[in-house]
């Protein structure tokens, strides 16, 4: 059994609303995988029905081996869920909520602590431990959610957008938590809105748009599948603007009447080319910008038509 | 990391041992948030009060009493009512809290874990009736200084105490169900009011036959009537009769009808 996650053909509907269409995909175990779509596109959903809180209309969804509707019990034995909304007990402790969990999950009274104190240390939590949940920020309580799904020692953990709405630095903070939990051998699921997130974190990141799957790959392979970089020319008048386009060749036009775009690796080797092509024609460069294709130009261009055609 | 397919024995269900965190869950969350469990108890008191106090002279008289000694009377014949309106008080709490827990996303959590389902209810069920009892406790106490005096002895003051508990057990169950129901804090305080209010159209404040005809034909029919002349009966030391039987088959009703309203609740789906 390689794989963590396995999704065929699946189908939601909420009334006539289509949210999710046929969707298929397999996670490999000790892998994170993003499932990456703007607001709307089901990621929640697919969590929620592979966590077990929806049955899905039609299709197949297995989790650690188990599927999610015949065998809901053994999926809920084998995963952990750190929701959008934070799954803390904002009247107890942080301590007292691992406590819980530590007791949900039945171990021992000594076992209990030494996991609660385990895991305040581990996310950075030890100094809050003893006070109330509903006074810690936002970035501790997200971690505390965290550390919550963990006491379980699940071995799949469904991140339904950990990290939205974190300032840059428990965002950072968090992905690292994350990175941890990979090297330990547990496999994560991962919904987001942030392709930098995806990029960063994701073995494969798969873009939902309108309720299916647009495409899947590694972040590379999703970078490659759209035109690739190019260098941003400003000039200072329209002569120059003019002559460029004539000497330049392969140029396409900017929104700014001043500035065309010249396709480009964006290596050195290739600028200095440029730079060399325009100093011997005597053109007044006023800006130069060196684009590279990243996954905000791949959701874009993936997520677009999509959108508009369902 | 090489986990196995998981056996047969991780899977068992402990609804016991789960039932027990989440009571402990519940009974931290009362302590931590006292004034609620103040205010349920201070309505009743503060009705205790009125009554005694404000309507007691003239009420008592209406039972054939001098005003002397009709307050005395009247504190005796209205305590019964005040002890059910207290349980009643404690079962809006119950409502407003499990809303409360609903709207928060831990209840999320419980359902993606592998724990015994009911417990998360059970919890709530038996910390307030926890709550329950000390609050009639208390409001009990209040009334004993303010001049209720019954007649029962050890055996009738335990006959009361088990009876009230399997009241409150009932409505409780209702007002767990009436708190999933309500999806929000604001309608789950208001959905039990008329828990609260029925004790007015019943035999709690004023003897029926004072009634008019077509509100006396409803206090005599609805449930909170047999149910305060049981309490008063074995608070008197009398036996309670039939009354007994009739709360007892209401107490049935409502507790069976909230147990399975509740269960259905909390086992449908999540809304998106």
């Amino acid at each position: 059994m390689t794989s963590a996650i396995t999704v065929t053909g699946l189908r939601k509907a909420f009334g006539d609303q289509v949210v999710l269409d046929n969707l298929d995909l397999t996670v490999a175990r000790g892998t994170v995988f993003a499932l990456l779509g703007a607001n709307g596109a089901g990621k929640t959903t697919t969590v929620k029905i592979l966590s077990t809180l929806l049955r899905p209309d039609a299709g197949d969804a297995r989790v650690a081996g188990h599927d999610v509707t015949r065998d809901a019990d053994a999926v809920r034995a084998a995963i952990g869920v750190t929701g959008q909304f934070s799954a803390v007990d904002n009247l107890l402790t942080g301590e007292e909520n691992l406590r819980l969990m530590a007791d949900l999950h039945h171990l021992g009274r000594r076992e209990a602590r030494r996991k609660a104190a385990e895991l305040l240390e581990q996310f950075g939590l030890t100094d809050a431990g003893g006070k109330a949940v509903s006074t810690y920020s936002g970035g501790m309580r997200r971690r505390l959610d965290l550390a919550m799904t963990l006491v379980g020692s699940p071995q799949v953990i469904f991140l339904d957008e950990p990290t939205t709405g974190l300032d840059p630095r428990s965002r950072r903070d968090m992905w690292q938590i994350v990175r941890d939990l990979v090297a330990g051998g547990v496999t994560i699921f991962l919904t987001t809105q942030y392709l930098e997130e995806a990029d960063e974190l994701a073995d494969r990141i798969a873009v939902l748009a309108g309720g299916r799957l647009v495409a899947e790959g590694t972040a590379d392979e999703l970078k490659r599948r759209i035109p690739g970089g190019h260098v941003r020319l400003r000039f200072t008048d329209q002569r120059d603007h003019d002559k460029a386009v004539r000497v330049l060749g392969h140029t396409a036009p900017d929104g700014d009447a001043l500035a065309l775009r010249v396709p480009s690796d964006g290596s050195v080797r290739s600028l200095k080319a440029l730079i060399d092509q325009l100093e011997a024609q005597s053109l007044e460069v006023g800006e130069l910008s060196v684009h590279t294709p990243d996954l905000d130009d791949v959701f874009l261009a993936l997520t677009d038509d999509k959108v508009a055609t369902a | 990391m090489s986990t196995p397919t998981l056996t047969a024995p991780a899977l068992r269900f402990h609804p016991l041992r789960d039932s027990t965190t989440m009571l402990r869950r519940n009974l931290k969350r009362m302590l931590r948030y006292p004034s609620m469990t103040v205010l349920l108890i201070g309505m009743p008191v503060i009705f205790l009060l009125l009554f005694v106090y404000v309507f007691g002279g003239t009420m008592g008289a209406g039972l054939g009493g001098s005003p002397a000694d009709g307050r005395a009377a009247y504190a005796n014949y209205l305590t019964p009512g005040i002890l059910l309106m207290t349980v009643m008080s404690t079962v809006q709490g119950t409502a407003i809290s499990i809303a409360m827990d609903m709207t928060e996303g831990i209840i999320t959590r419980f359902r993606t874990m592998h724990i015994a389902r009911v417990s998360v209810l059970t919890g709530h069920v038996i910390g307030s009736l926890i709550q329950a009892m000390l609050a009639v406790a208390v409001v009990t106490g209040v009334a004993l200084l303010v001049g209720f005096d019954p007649a029962a002895d050890l055996l009738g003051w335990l006959a009361t105490a088990g009876f009230v508990g399997t009241v409150a057990f009932a409505f409780i169950w209702l007002a767990v169900a009436l708190g999933q129901a309500s999806g929000t804090v604001e309608t789950a305080s208001n959905a039990p009011m008329p828990l609260i209010l029925l004790p007015f159209l019943s035999s709690g404040f004023v003897p029926t036959e004072s009634l008019p005809a077509g509100i006396r034909w409803f206090a005599e029919y609805q449930p909170f009537t047999p149910i305060i002349e049981t309490m008063r009966a074995l608070l008197a030391g009398n036996p309670p009769g039939n009354d007994l039987w009739i709360a007892l088959g209401w107490c049935a009703v409502i507790a069976l009808g909230g147990y399975l309203w509740s269960k259905r609740l909390f086992n449908r789906e999540s809304k998106l």
